[in-house]
């Protein structure tokens, strides 16, 4: 079946996309970018995306940043990552600096403080689940090494409250030593 | 006294290397020099900081923005965003374009097998600390098990279950 030639988007395009992400996605912008990249403009297939994904989630650094600048660096090189980046960050930047400035004055009046004391309790909750839906597929492989590292690491960092770095310069070695070992 | 601005550029610089699992992974060491190490704010208004950027557009590491204000004004959200995205963006740059090239290599399946489960420790460490600095109460605590359990077995969107800790929130019984 011949295949339907890539559609390469524009500069402005790209931008306007990153924009629309960013400012439909919350808790996360990646779902919503693979909506509007493989299912509305078709710019990649799902697997293009899920190699692309899966690079910018083992890459260090916000996930769904590293996802813009891959993206926009592999269909408009320097200046596409650029525009990507920018259009993904401009929105929200401009819109929790003003929530930055209504937090500084009236953080304190007791009516928000409450607001914002539910939703951080719903917000500790629904990061519980992320942690409970990304563990799943990890037992559920059968490694026997995984969960280990995973527990150490939870133990160093919000248990003993080691600095990261430490954590990781110790765990992430061992960590990928055993994948090499045993995937 | 090293100033501010540098201070949040060197920390959130350094953070950002080591944040795999993205920016809620890197939530407990944002919390540790914030809150324990530096004293820029409570463990409310960290709780608080996070909450907002939950419920803003956009991504979860806009919070950076918010401690950056927090610290320094304007000049501090500017920084401490440029210096959270800039280093990690950079070698997202680089790697992207060689990434292909290694699709194959043994090792490359072992850099991605290795990483998973460490992110997946350091985000419930996340949880654990943004769980301890927003329940002080026997409610919030049931409320946060309470959003666990919906969001894990529905696929209902997240704004509905903030609103519903707005809500509750307001009633005071947290």
């Amino acid at each position: 079946m011949p295949v339907p030639p890539p559609v390469r988007p524009s500069l402005s395009e790209l931008f306007r996309a990153f924009v629309a992400v960013s400012l439909s996605g919350f808790g996360g912008a990646l779902p919503w970018a693979r909506r509007m990249i493989v299912d509305k403009k078709k710019w990649m297939t799902a697997e293009e995306f899920n190699e692309v994904f899966a690079l910018s989630q083992f890459l260090p650094g916000p996930n769904v940043v590293n996802f813009s600048v891959v993206f926009g660096q592999r269909f408009g090189g320097a200046p596409g990552a650029a525009v990507a980046f920018a259009g993904l960050m401009g929105p929200p930047l401009v819109i929790v600096s003003v929530l930055a400035v209504l937090y500084a004055l009236y953080g304190d009046v007791a009516v928000l403080t409450r607001i914002l004391a539910g939703i951080a309790a719903a917000a500790a909750g629904l990061l519980i689940a992320v942690v409970a839906k990304m563990a799943a597929p990890l037992v559920r492989k059968g490694t026997h090494w995984a969960p280990g590292i995973a527990l150490l690491a939870f133990i160093g960092v919000a248990l003993m409250q080691w600095p990261l770095p430490l954590v990781f310069v110790v765990l992430a070695p061992l960590s990928i030593a055993l994948a090499w070992m045993r995937p | 006294m090293t100033s501010p601005l540098l201070a949040l550029a060197g920390y959130f610089a350094l953070l950002s290397l080591f944040a795999v699992g993205g920016a809620n992974a890197a939530i407990p060491e944002m919390h540790r020099v914030a809150v324990d190490v530096m004293h820029w704010m409570s463990d409310r208004q960290f709780a608080d900081m996070f909450a907002i950027a939950q419920v803003s557009p956009g991504p979860n590491v806009i919070i950076v923005t918010l401690i950056g204000y927090h610290v320094a004004g304007f000049a501090g959200a500017a920084v401490a965003t440029a210096a959270m995205c800039g280093p990690t963006c950079a070698l997202a740059f680089v790697v992207g374009r060689v990434w292909d090239r290694f699709k194959e290599a043994r090792w490359r399946m072992a850099v991605q097998g290795g990483l998973v489960p460490l992110s997946l420790g350091l985000i419930a460490a996340s949880a654990f600390v943004l769980a301890r600095a927003a329940d002080h109460t026997l409610v919030a605590g049931l409320l946060t098990a309470a959003t666990a359990l919906v969001a894990f077995a529905t696929r209902i969107n997240p704004l509905w279950l903030f609103l519903a800790g707005a809500l509750l929130g307001l009633t005071g019984w947290l």
